[in-house]
Protein backbone atom coordinates (compact mmCIF):
# COMPACT_ATOMS: atom_id res chain seq x y z
CA UNK A 1 0.00 0.00 0.00
CA UNK A 2 1.54 3.27 -1.06
CA UNK A 3 0.79 6.46 0.87
CA UNK A 4 3.29 8.62 -0.97
CA UNK A 5 2.58 11.87 -2.79
CA UNK A 6 2.16 10.04 -6.05
CA UNK A 7 -0.59 7.69 -4.88
CA UNK A 8 -4.16 8.35 -5.93
CA UNK A 9 -6.78 9.60 -3.42
CA UNK A 10 -8.35 6.13 -3.47
CA UNK A 11 -4.98 4.55 -2.78
CA UNK A 12 -4.48 6.83 0.23
CA UNK A 13 -7.69 5.81 1.96
CA UNK A 14 -7.49 2.09 1.18
CA UNK A 15 -6.85 0.19 4.35
CA UNK A 16 -7.54 3.29 6.45
CA UNK A 17 -11.29 2.90 6.47
CA UNK A 18 -13.75 1.64 9.04
CA UNK A 19 -12.32 0.09 12.16
CA UNK A 20 -15.08 -2.53 11.72
CA UNK A 21 -16.17 -1.92 15.27
CA UNK A 22 -17.87 0.84 17.21
CA UNK A 23 -21.26 0.55 15.56
CA UNK A 24 -22.63 -1.34 18.52
CA UNK A 25 -21.23 1.22 20.98
CA UNK A 26 -22.86 4.03 18.98
CA UNK A 27 -26.21 2.25 18.92
CA UNK A 28 -26.07 1.27 22.62
CA UNK A 29 -25.51 4.92 23.52
CA UNK A 30 -28.72 5.83 21.66
CA UNK A 31 -30.79 2.97 23.05
CA UNK A 32 -29.74 3.73 26.64
CA UNK A 33 -30.49 7.42 26.02
CA UNK A 34 -34.07 6.55 25.07
CA UNK A 35 -34.38 4.38 28.19
CA UNK A 36 -33.04 7.25 30.31
CA UNK A 37 -35.55 9.61 28.72
CA UNK A 38 -38.23 7.43 30.35
CA UNK A 39 -36.39 6.61 33.59
CA UNK A 40 -35.15 10.18 34.09
CA UNK A 41 -38.63 11.59 33.57
CA UNK A 42 -39.99 8.98 36.01
CA UNK A 43 -37.37 9.99 38.60
CA UNK A 44 -38.05 13.74 38.38
CA UNK A 45 -41.84 13.28 38.24
CA UNK A 46 -41.74 10.94 41.27
CA UNK A 47 -39.70 13.42 43.31
CA UNK A 48 -42.15 16.18 42.45
CA UNK A 49 -45.17 14.05 43.39
CA UNK A 50 -43.81 12.81 46.74
CA UNK A 51 -45.78 14.42 49.59
CA UNK A 52 -42.56 15.21 51.50
CA UNK A 53 -38.84 15.13 50.71
CA UNK A 54 -37.67 13.47 53.92
CA UNK A 55 -35.81 10.15 54.39
CA UNK A 56 -38.95 8.31 55.61
CA UNK A 57 -40.90 9.24 52.47
CA UNK A 58 -37.93 8.43 50.18
CA UNK A 59 -37.44 5.04 51.85
CA UNK A 60 -41.14 4.15 51.68
CA UNK A 61 -41.14 5.11 47.97
CA UNK A 62 -38.02 3.08 47.13
CA UNK A 63 -39.01 0.01 49.18
CA UNK A 64 -42.12 -0.54 47.05
CA UNK A 65 -41.56 -2.47 43.78
CA UNK A 66 -42.95 0.52 41.84
CA UNK A 67 -40.04 2.58 43.18
CA UNK A 68 -37.32 -0.05 43.55
CA UNK A 69 -37.52 -1.55 40.07
CA UNK A 70 -37.30 1.68 38.04
CA UNK A 71 -34.59 2.93 40.42
CA UNK A 72 -32.52 -0.22 39.86
CA UNK A 73 -32.93 0.26 36.11
CA UNK A 74 -32.03 3.95 36.39
CA UNK A 75 -28.81 3.03 38.22
CA UNK A 76 -27.81 0.32 35.72
CA UNK A 77 -28.72 2.22 32.55
CA UNK A 78 -27.45 5.52 33.99
CA UNK A 79 -23.99 4.17 34.78
CA UNK A 80 -23.83 2.34 31.42
CA UNK A 81 -24.79 5.48 29.48
CA UNK A 82 -22.29 7.56 31.49
CA UNK A 83 -19.57 4.99 30.76
CA UNK A 84 -20.35 5.00 27.03
CA UNK A 85 -20.46 8.81 26.89
CA UNK A 86 -17.24 9.29 28.84
CA UNK A 87 -15.52 6.78 26.53
CA UNK A 88 -16.39 8.92 23.51
CA UNK A 89 -14.96 11.96 25.31
CA UNK A 90 -11.74 10.12 26.24
CA UNK A 91 -11.31 8.61 22.75
CA UNK A 92 -11.64 12.12 21.28
CA UNK A 93 -8.83 13.57 23.37
CA UNK A 94 -6.49 10.74 24.42
CA UNK A 95 -4.98 9.30 21.24
CA UNK A 96 -1.90 7.53 22.55
CA UNK A 97 -3.00 3.85 22.66
CA UNK A 98 -1.35 3.09 26.02
CA UNK A 99 -2.87 6.05 27.90
CA UNK A 100 -6.18 5.52 26.12
CA UNK A 101 -6.34 1.92 27.35
CA UNK A 102 -5.34 2.84 30.90
CA UNK A 103 -7.87 5.68 31.22
CA UNK A 104 -10.69 3.68 29.62
CA UNK A 105 -9.99 0.71 31.89
CA UNK A 106 -9.91 2.98 34.95
CA UNK A 107 -13.19 4.54 33.81
CA UNK A 108 -14.76 1.09 33.39
CA UNK A 109 -13.71 0.05 36.92
CA UNK A 110 -15.04 3.29 38.46
CA UNK A 111 -18.35 2.98 36.61
CA UNK A 112 -18.88 -0.67 37.57
CA UNK A 113 -17.86 -0.01 41.19
CA UNK A 114 -20.13 3.05 41.41
CA UNK A 115 -23.07 1.18 39.94
CA UNK A 116 -22.49 -1.75 42.31
CA UNK A 117 -22.37 0.56 45.36
CA UNK A 118 -25.59 2.31 44.30
CA UNK A 119 -27.35 -1.01 43.62
CA UNK A 120 -26.18 -2.45 46.95
CA UNK A 121 -27.49 0.62 48.79
CA UNK A 122 -30.84 0.26 47.04
CA UNK A 123 -30.94 -3.46 47.84
CA UNK A 124 -30.25 -2.87 51.53
CA UNK A 125 -33.05 -0.27 51.54
CA UNK A 126 -35.46 -2.72 49.95
CA UNK A 127 -34.50 -5.95 51.71
CA UNK A 128 -33.10 -4.57 54.97
CA UNK A 129 -35.10 -4.13 58.14
CA UNK A 130 -37.49 -1.17 58.02
CA UNK A 131 -35.87 1.92 59.52
CA UNK B 1 -22.21 24.50 18.15
CA UNK B 2 -22.62 25.92 21.67
CA UNK B 3 -25.41 23.43 22.32
CA UNK B 4 -23.24 20.58 21.08
CA UNK B 5 -20.49 21.57 23.52
CA UNK B 6 -23.09 21.95 26.28
CA UNK B 7 -24.32 18.43 25.54
CA UNK B 8 -20.85 17.10 26.20
CA UNK B 9 -20.16 19.31 29.23
CA UNK B 10 -23.49 18.50 30.90
CA UNK B 11 -22.97 14.81 30.10
CA UNK B 12 -19.63 14.86 31.92
CA UNK B 13 -21.15 16.78 34.84
CA UNK B 14 -23.98 14.26 35.12
CA UNK B 15 -21.60 11.29 34.82
CA UNK B 16 -19.22 12.51 37.51
CA UNK B 17 -21.19 14.73 39.90
CA UNK B 18 -24.72 13.52 39.10
CA UNK B 19 -24.10 9.82 39.63
CA UNK B 20 -21.92 10.56 42.66
CA UNK B 21 -24.75 12.53 44.31
CA UNK B 22 -27.31 9.85 43.38
CA UNK B 23 -25.08 7.12 44.87
CA UNK B 24 -24.34 9.18 47.98
CA UNK B 25 -28.06 9.82 48.45
CA UNK B 26 -28.91 6.09 48.17
CA UNK B 27 -26.09 5.06 50.51
CA UNK B 28 -27.13 7.73 53.03
CA UNK B 29 -30.75 6.57 52.88
CA UNK B 30 -29.76 2.92 53.36
CA UNK B 31 -27.61 3.71 56.40
CA UNK B 32 -30.34 5.30 58.46
CA UNK B 33 -31.15 8.72 59.95
CA UNK B 34 -27.66 9.67 61.18
CA UNK B 35 -25.95 9.09 57.84
CA UNK B 36 -28.82 10.81 56.08
CA UNK B 37 -28.44 13.89 58.31
CA UNK B 38 -24.98 14.47 56.79
CA UNK B 39 -26.35 14.31 53.26
CA UNK B 40 -29.30 16.48 54.24
CA UNK B 41 -27.01 19.11 55.72
CA UNK B 42 -24.79 19.18 52.62
CA UNK B 43 -27.77 19.37 50.26
CA UNK B 44 -29.18 22.36 52.17
CA UNK B 45 -25.86 24.21 52.29
CA UNK B 46 -25.79 27.14 49.78
CA UNK B 47 -22.97 25.42 47.89
CA UNK B 48 -24.92 22.15 47.88
CA UNK B 49 -27.95 23.92 46.46
CA UNK B 50 -25.78 25.46 43.71
CA UNK B 51 -24.57 21.94 42.82
CA UNK B 52 -28.10 20.51 42.83
CA UNK B 53 -29.52 23.36 40.73
CA UNK B 54 -26.56 22.94 38.37
CA UNK B 55 -27.24 19.22 38.11
CA UNK B 56 -30.96 19.66 37.45
CA UNK B 57 -30.18 22.20 34.73
CA UNK B 58 -27.55 19.82 33.31
CA UNK B 59 -30.12 17.01 33.36
CA UNK B 60 -32.73 19.01 31.43
CA UNK B 61 -30.17 20.49 29.01
CA UNK B 62 -28.67 17.06 28.29
CA UNK B 63 -32.14 15.53 27.93
CA UNK B 64 -33.35 18.20 25.48
CA UNK B 65 -30.13 18.38 23.44
CA UNK B 66 -30.17 14.57 23.52
CA UNK B 67 -33.60 14.61 21.89
CA UNK B 68 -32.15 17.04 19.35
CA UNK B 69 -29.27 14.67 18.60
CA UNK B 70 -31.62 11.68 18.28
CA UNK B 71 -33.72 13.70 15.82
CA UNK B 72 -30.62 14.62 13.85
CA UNK B 73 -29.53 10.96 13.85
CA UNK B 74 -32.59 10.28 11.72
CA UNK B 75 -31.32 12.83 9.21
CA UNK B 76 -33.88 15.48 10.14
CA UNK B 77 -33.49 19.08 11.33
CA UNK B 78 -30.24 19.83 9.48
CA UNK B 79 -31.70 22.87 7.70
CA UNK B 80 -29.91 25.93 9.09
CA UNK B 81 -32.99 27.75 10.39
CA UNK B 82 -34.64 24.70 11.91
CA UNK B 83 -31.39 23.51 13.42
CA UNK B 84 -30.66 26.88 15.04
CA UNK B 85 -34.19 27.23 16.41
CA UNK B 86 -34.05 23.70 17.85
CA UNK B 87 -30.71 24.48 19.52
CA UNK B 88 -31.99 27.71 21.07
CA UNK B 89 -35.15 25.92 22.24
CA UNK B 90 -33.10 23.35 24.19
CA UNK B 91 -31.49 26.17 26.21
CA UNK B 92 -34.76 28.02 26.83
CA UNK B 93 -36.44 24.72 27.70
CA UNK B 94 -33.76 23.61 30.16
CA UNK B 95 -33.75 26.96 31.97
CA UNK B 96 -37.57 27.07 32.17
CA UNK B 97 -37.83 23.44 33.38
CA UNK B 98 -35.12 24.00 36.01
CA UNK B 99 -36.90 27.15 37.27
CA UNK B 100 -40.26 25.34 37.38
CA UNK B 101 -38.81 22.35 39.23
CA UNK B 102 -37.13 24.45 41.90
CA UNK B 103 -40.18 26.69 42.27
CA UNK B 104 -42.24 23.54 42.87
CA UNK B 105 -39.67 22.18 45.36
CA UNK B 106 -39.82 25.49 47.25
CA UNK B 107 -43.57 25.09 47.60
CA UNK B 108 -44.83 27.31 44.80
CA UNK B 109 -48.07 25.82 43.43
CA UNK B 110 -50.06 26.98 40.40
Amino acid sequence: MSLGESSSPLGKVRGLGSAREGGEHWLTERVTSIALLLLGTWFIASLLLLPKLDPQTFTEWLRAPSGAIPMALLIIVGFKHALDGMKVFIDDYVHEPGSNFVINTLLLFVAVAGGAIALFALASLVFGAPA
Amino acid sequence: MVVSILHRATGIALSLAGLAVLTWWLVALSKGPDAYATFDKASHHPLGIVVLVGLTWSFFQHLLSGIRHLTMDTGAAFELGVNKRFAVLTIIGSVVLTALLWAWLMGVRP
